[in-house]
Order: structure tokens, then C-alpha cells, then sequence
């Protein structure tokens, strides 16, 4: 399985919840397979959707899922320890793993190497890390928003893309429909 | 009232829920008082544009954010404040230790001074310069303009305003 098998699999659980998707092909695959007003697609920034998913999950009680990659994680690898210290029990960080960098071409990343993001995040003080194949993202998605535990979950795929358009919707148009899915 | 004091009332007064820090050594009073005010939600960043991403999400989960950090920052999160809090058109307070400026003893300092209002320039970033202790109170009166504009806005503040740098 790739990303993309993912993230269809898991499309009828995340659109019940708040969700903040990962810079390029992440979020042009969620926009294309299950677009909701309750996702935020990030248009620039690498690196930042587990800290935006966080900052939403602290200030309200709605279930906040981060959906990150290995490559953009290790670009934001501060934002662990900072997860760790400030738990949020309605906050899931989902790092899709595939190794490599997809969006840019499929370079490999050190995560694809010797570097284990399960085992960083529990030296860096996450409670509930919990390291899954493809085909099991989505029970241990459900499991982990059903037991209203902070969690973060390493789903283990494979490298590949699918060809889907970018994303035009205007960024305040993507930021408001949000706001109002958090309010609502 | 000190002036940190004075700062986080006026935080607090506009709603200010969420702030999070990277310390500077001229911040290190204002950061205290953010720590020690339980209306403040203080969540310390390990690098700024990391801050940005929880302070952009803070103010989509219905929360007022603001950012406390060193002028350096400018030059770590240029990217971040053009393509997440512009982009999308968010309000951010950047309250900035303007470092490299008059009695600043680190001479490496003065190398990122020296470009700190250039690059606020360059990204069309509202600024404002606090020198002398008085300048604070306009600190309400930019975070409502802030609040207002949805753009993030800078306060530089060097060590003369803060009484020195501490020496």
C-alpha cells in the first residue's frame, strides 16, 4: 500500500474529525479522495502540521488529527518534545512512513534509513506511540480516538504516487470553512 | 508595574490566551510573567516557525495567539510568515528582542540587526520599534490593531527599553 491506499481507507473515519493535512501530494490526495470543510490543507510550510494540529486540539475539545509524512517530520523534529510536554487527549499525530520524500520526487528519507521515528518520539517523551502496517491504519486510528488518549501513530507504507491536481481553492476560503467546522 | 507586567495585562485584556516563547536573554523577565499568568496558555517552542504553526492553530481552534522571540527568528521564519500566517490571513503579535542594537554587548548580534527592519520591510510586516520605557504603552493599541488587520505585526524591542541588556 502507498499513501494514497491510506488515506482512501481512513477517509470515512477522518471526516468526522478535524484534520490538518500535510503540504503537497498528502493534502491534494485527501482533497481529491474525501475533500471536507473540516480539513485543512496546508498550501506552503513544510514541516508545521503536527504544530498547527496541536495548537488547535489545546485551545478546544474537538479530536484534532495531524496527518504528517516521515520527510516533514524530520523537518520539524523540535515539534515531538513539544507534543510530549503539552499532552492534549483530543490530539492524534497520524506520521504516514513511506520512507521517502514524496511530494519532491521520492528521495529517500533518513527515516527510510536507520533513524525510527516510533522510537524518537518515545524518547522524547510521547506516552502512546504506536507503530502499525498500512492495512492497519485504520483500526489503530479508531482505537486511538476512541481511548481519548494522545497518540501518535507510525503508519509503515510503501513509496509511490498517484497523479492529482494542486489545490486551488484560495487559502482563506480553506483557512474559513475550518474555523467554522471547529465552531460548529 | 513593570513594563513585563504592563505587557502581559495588556495581553490578558485582549483576550491573549495562547503565547508561546524561545527565550532570548533580554525576554527573560516578560517570558516569566507569561509563565506565571495562569490566564495565558504559555507552551515554550523548540524554533520559531515550529511557534507560528501552533500559534496558527490556536487561533483556527478559537483562540487569541501571540509569538515571543528573538530578532534572529526573522531570518528562521521568513517562509512561515509568508506562506502560513499571511497566506491564509492570520493575526499574530510578534513581541521581538530586538538584539544588536545600542548597549548590546555580543558584537554577532549587530549582524542581524542590521537586517531586522529590512526583512519586516520586505514582507510588508506592520512595525513598531520600543526604545524608551513609555513606547509600552502603545502595546494595546497594536494588539488591537492586529486583532483588527489579521496580520502578523512586529514590536521590537531593544535593550534600552528593557533598562539594558542585563549588564
Amino acid at each position: 500500500m502507498i499513501r494514497s491506499d491510506i488515506l482512501r481507507d481512513i477517509a470515512p473515519i477522518l471526516r468526522d474529525h478535524l484534520v490538518v493535512c500535510n503540504i503537497g501530494l498528502p493534502s491534494q490526495e485527501l482533497h481529491l479522495i474525501d475533500d471536507q470543510p473540516s480539513n485543512f490543507y496546508m498550501l506552503g510550510t513544510m514541516g508545521l502540521s503536527s504544530s498547527i494540529g496541536l495548537g488547535v486540539a489545546l485551545v478546544q475539545d474537538k479530536t484534532v488529527i495531524s496527518i504528517d509524512g516521515d520527510g516533514s517530520v524530520l523537518t520539524n523534529f523540535g515539534t515531538l518534545p513539544t507534543i510530549a510536554n503539552n499532552v492534549s487527549n483530543n490530539y492524534i499525530l497520524l506520521i504516514i512512513d513511506n520512507g521517502s520524500y514524496g511530494s519532491t520526487g521520492d528521495q529517500p528519507t533518513y527515516a527510510g534509513m536507520k533513524t525510527s521515528l516510533t522510537d524518537v518520539a518515545r524518547a522524547c517523551g510521547c506516552e502512546n506511540v504506536i507503530e502499525c502496517k498500512a492495512e492497519d491504519t485504520g483500526k489503530t486510528l479508531q482505537s486511538a480516538i476512541d481511548s481519548k488518549k494522545m497518540t501518535i501513530i507510525v503508519a509503515k507504507c510503501e513509496s509511490g504516487n498517484i497523479k492529482v491536481p494542486v489545490i486551488t481553492k484560495d487559502p482563506v476560503v480553506i483557512r474559513d470553512r475550518f474555523m467554522k467546522a471547529v465552531q460548529g | 508595574m513593570t513594563v513585563s507586567e504592563k505587557i502581559v495585562a495588556d495581553f490578558v485584556s485582549n483576550d491573549v490566551e495562547f503565547i508561546t516563547t524561545v527565550p532570548c536573554k533580554q525576554l527573560a523577565g516578560v517570558i516569566d510573567a507569561v509563565e506565571a499568568n495562569s490566564d495565558i496558555y504559555h507552551i515554550p517552542s523548540n524554533k520559531e516557525d515550529e511557534g507560528m504553526g501552533l500559534c496558527a492553530g490556536a487561533y483556527m481552534g478559537g483562540k487569541r495567539p501571540a509569538i515571543i522571540m528573538q530578532n534572529t527568528a526573522i531570518g528562521v521564519t521568513v517562509n512561515t510568515l509568508v506562506t502560513l500566517t499571511q497566506y491564509y490571513r492570520m493575526p499574530l503579535p510578534m513581541l521581538i528582542s530586538y538584539r544588536g542594537e545600542l548597549r548590546e554587548p555580543v558584537a554577532c548580534q549587530a549582524e542581524m540587526a542590521v537586517h531586522t527592519k529590512a526583512l519586516l520591510s520586505q514582507l510588508n510586516i506592520p512595525t513598531y520599534h520600543f526604545h524608551k520605557e513609555d513606547d509600552v504603552e502603545e502595546f494595546d493599541a497594536i494588539l488591537k490593531y492586529t486583532y483588527m488587520c489579521n496580520k502578523p505585526v512586529a514590536i521590537l524591542t531593544d535593550a534600552s527599553f528593557w533598562g539594558g541588556y542585563g549588564e
